[in-house]
């Protein structure tokens, strides 16, 4: 589509939102890159999809994109699931940009739940759909309260519900949106990834965006920030391991997806992250 | 197998297909038309304006018809539809006291100027099904046009109970109240911004809440001053001009809550208010919003805040249905990842559990 930011799809500006609200959502941005891991609160819209569906992601990539980008969309690491299909479609119909399923082709990566294996690059900007913005909310209710809290950084009581889990069980037992603090000052919702794709956080070439639709937040990490996951000294941070490697690709190094194959216990585990199965299958095809 | 659990595109062409066949239903039975909708489900129409935050009977009508009658559904059409019109005005401040009235009713007195004027309402019907409201056994004899009674003026209860000092003041109205469709609510929100909040807010949810405050979950002795449902002018006032201008009307429905007050060391006593807005006919929630806000506002009227219906962030983060529709229904998305995670984790706690007893 070669008239940019003056094409409209069915009566609707370019990226469906009107350029007043990519303004006040960029202004958002902007600040939330300036304070690395603060929550900019932004005047969220209702958006075609439902709230819970990924509004925040979807704002913050229709503010930010433009005709020349080229647009990854994954749900739970694939790009062929259901709400990513959805969302990739939006954008097509919306901005008529173009779309990839390569991590490495994209400019912008649109994600629920995953960070890609594949290292992102400078060039590139990774947008992350948050449902629960708020770090403490299972600690404290009231907004009001955590944002005294986040001004004060008093993350006192999330030390200790960590150390309450390391008492009763020997490890933290939380698995995915590990908190983690953002450099050495805020502490972060990293949105429900597993906390295996945590330390991809930490000094990412990329600049990495966090849209809250429903709760209306925005924050953001800038490229090479530091973002390190809560722990204590003699209980360091640890991700997951597997017993068993990718059955379609080999791979022992990515998050595997658990697949049940009959009704008899048989299961088998696959690469979360479509794209980089396939990528190691085409090196290995090659050689 | 695994492919087939990553047909992703294609299911969707599928079931959107499907929904637009079930939209349809059988195709001997006639379609409805917009107009069907806006004359005969009139209150659906209303319900989606109000909680949509659109005044566009057409509009809604056609949400309602997309959304299969699902109301929710509906209101998220209109509001993803609202979302993207520029706001260019803001409108003066509506005169319901000028309103041209079809229904005008006060539970506090028996007769008041203007008298009590019922409009088509529920209220003493008997609820016994119609079986002669079929398509063709429906139709209704319209009734003689009555000689235009002279319009008395019909000045508001809380006017009235006003002249004596009897009820609180109406809050001198700051410039211009907030948007909370521009602006992120913030806590704590001022009473314009919970109004706004509760008037899109869900009915289901208002109705409970104001429920509670009536079965002793922060009661607040409620009496209904006043219910009005009529046509308002809609007055914007052009900087070039200086002088307001009718944009339009609308029909609105009001309630005006009249609540107890003990009094305190500074103010005597005296009646407090609790005020419910909403477009078209939507009495019931214009009731139930007038209850929540005069809890809401316990703070300010130094009473102990100790139930839901009186604290703001429980009631406004959850007053909307939109956004808890969408997060209620997205446990149907996938959460593979996240699942994983927790069954190695739950793997590994096992493990540990088993090694611990085993040792013990």
């Amino acid at each position: 589509m070669s008239e940019g930011e003056e094409q409209t799809a069915g009566g609707y500006n370019f990226a469906y939102l009107d350029e007043q609200t990519k303004r006040m959502i960029r202004r958002a941005i902007l600040k939330a890159v300036a304070i690395p891991g603060y929550q900019v609160p932004f005047a969220s819209r209702e958006m075609p999809l439902p709230f819970g569906w990924g509004t925040g992601g979807i704002q913050v990539t229709a503010s930010i994109i433009g005709p020349n980008d080229r647009l990854k969309v994954i749900d739970q690491g694939a790009d062929d699931t259901t709400n990513a299909v959805s969302i990739r479609q939006f954008f097509a119909k919306t901005a008529g940009v173009a779309t990839t399923d390569r991590t490495s082709h994209a400019s912008i990566v649109q994600t629920r739940h995953r960070i890609p294996e594949t290292p992102l690059r400078e060039d590139q900007i990774i947008v992350y759909q948050v449902p629960i913005p708020e770090p403490m909310r299972w600690l404290e209710q009231r907004e009001a309260e955590t944002r005294r809290m986040h001004a004060l950084a008093d993350y006192g009581p999330m030390y200790v519900r960590l150390y309450e889990d390391i008492a009763q069980f020997g490890r933290v037992t939380t698995a995915y949106d590990y908190p983690v603090m953002v450099n050495g000052r805020y502490l972060m919702r990293p949105s429900p990834i597993p906390k295996f794709d945590n330390p991809k956080m930490n000094m990412s070439a990329a600049l990495q965006l966090f849209g809250a639709g429903r709760e209306k937040r925005i924050y953001a990490v800038p490229p090479y920030t530091s973002v390190k996951s809560l722990d204590f000294t003699d209980h360091p941070f640890t991700i997951e391991r597997w017993d068993n490697s990718c059955a379609i690709c080999g791979a022992n190094d990515s998050f595997l997806d658990e697949v049940i194959t009959d009704d008899r216990g048989s299961r088998l585990f696959v690469c979360s992250d479509t794209d980089y199965c396939r990528q190691r299958r085409a090196v290995k095809a090659a050689e | 197998m695994y492919v087939a659990v990553k047909g992703g595109e294609r299911a969707i062409a599928a079931a959107h297909q499907l929904l637009a066949e079930a939209r349809r239903g059988k195709t001997e039975v006639p379609e409805l038309t917009l107009a069907q909708i806006e004359e005969q489900l009139a209150l659906a129409v209303d319900r989606v304006m109000t909680e949509g935050s659109v005044y566009d009977r057409e509009l809604a009508a056609r949400a309602i018809k997309q959304a299969r009658g699902d109301l929710i559904e509906a209101i998220f059409l209109l509001r993803a539809y609202r979302t993207t019109l520029p706001r260019l005005a803001v409108s003066l401040p509506i005169d319901t006291g000028a309103a041209s009235l079809k229904r005008r009713i006060s539970a506090t007195f028996k007769d008041l100027p203007g008298g009590q004027l019922l409009g088509p309402t529920f209220d003493y019907t008997h609820r016994l099904i119609d079986f002669g409201l079929t398509a063709d056994g429906g139709s209704v004899t319209p009734s003689p046009p009555s000689a235009p009674e002279p319009s008395e003026a019909m000045p508001r209860v809380s006017g009235l109970l006003g002249e004596e000092g009897l009820i609180e003041p109406n809050p001198a109205g700051e410039a211009e109240p907030g948007d909370l469709t521009r602006e992120p609510l913030e806590f704590p929100a001022d009473r314009a911004l919970r109004l706004q909040n509760l008037a899109r807010g869900d009915e289901g949810f208002l109705l409970a809440l104001g429920y509670s405050t009536q079965r002793g979950y922060a009661r607040n002795h409620p009496f209904a001053g006043e219910i009005r449902i009529g046509e308002v002018e809609i007055e914007i006032m052009p900087a070039e001009l200086g002088f307001p201008v009718v944009i339009g009307e609308i029909t609105v429905s009001e309630c005006e809550m009249v609540n107890q007050f003990k009094g305190s060391a500074t103010a005597p006593p005296q009646f407090t208010r609790g005020y419910g807005l909403a477009f078209g006919e939507c009495e019931r929630k214009a009731i139930a919003m007038a209850l929540v806000d005069r809890a809401l506002r316990a703070k300010e009227l130094g009473e102990e805040v100790i139930a839901p219906a009186q604290d703001q962030e429980f009631v406004l983060s959850q007053s909307d249905n939109v956004e808890a529709s969408g997060f209620v229904q997205h446990l149907k998305l996938p959460h593979y990842v996240d699942f994983q995670a927790e069954l190695n984790l739950i793997r590994r706690l096992r493990t540990r559990a088993t090694e611990a007893d085993a040792a013990e």
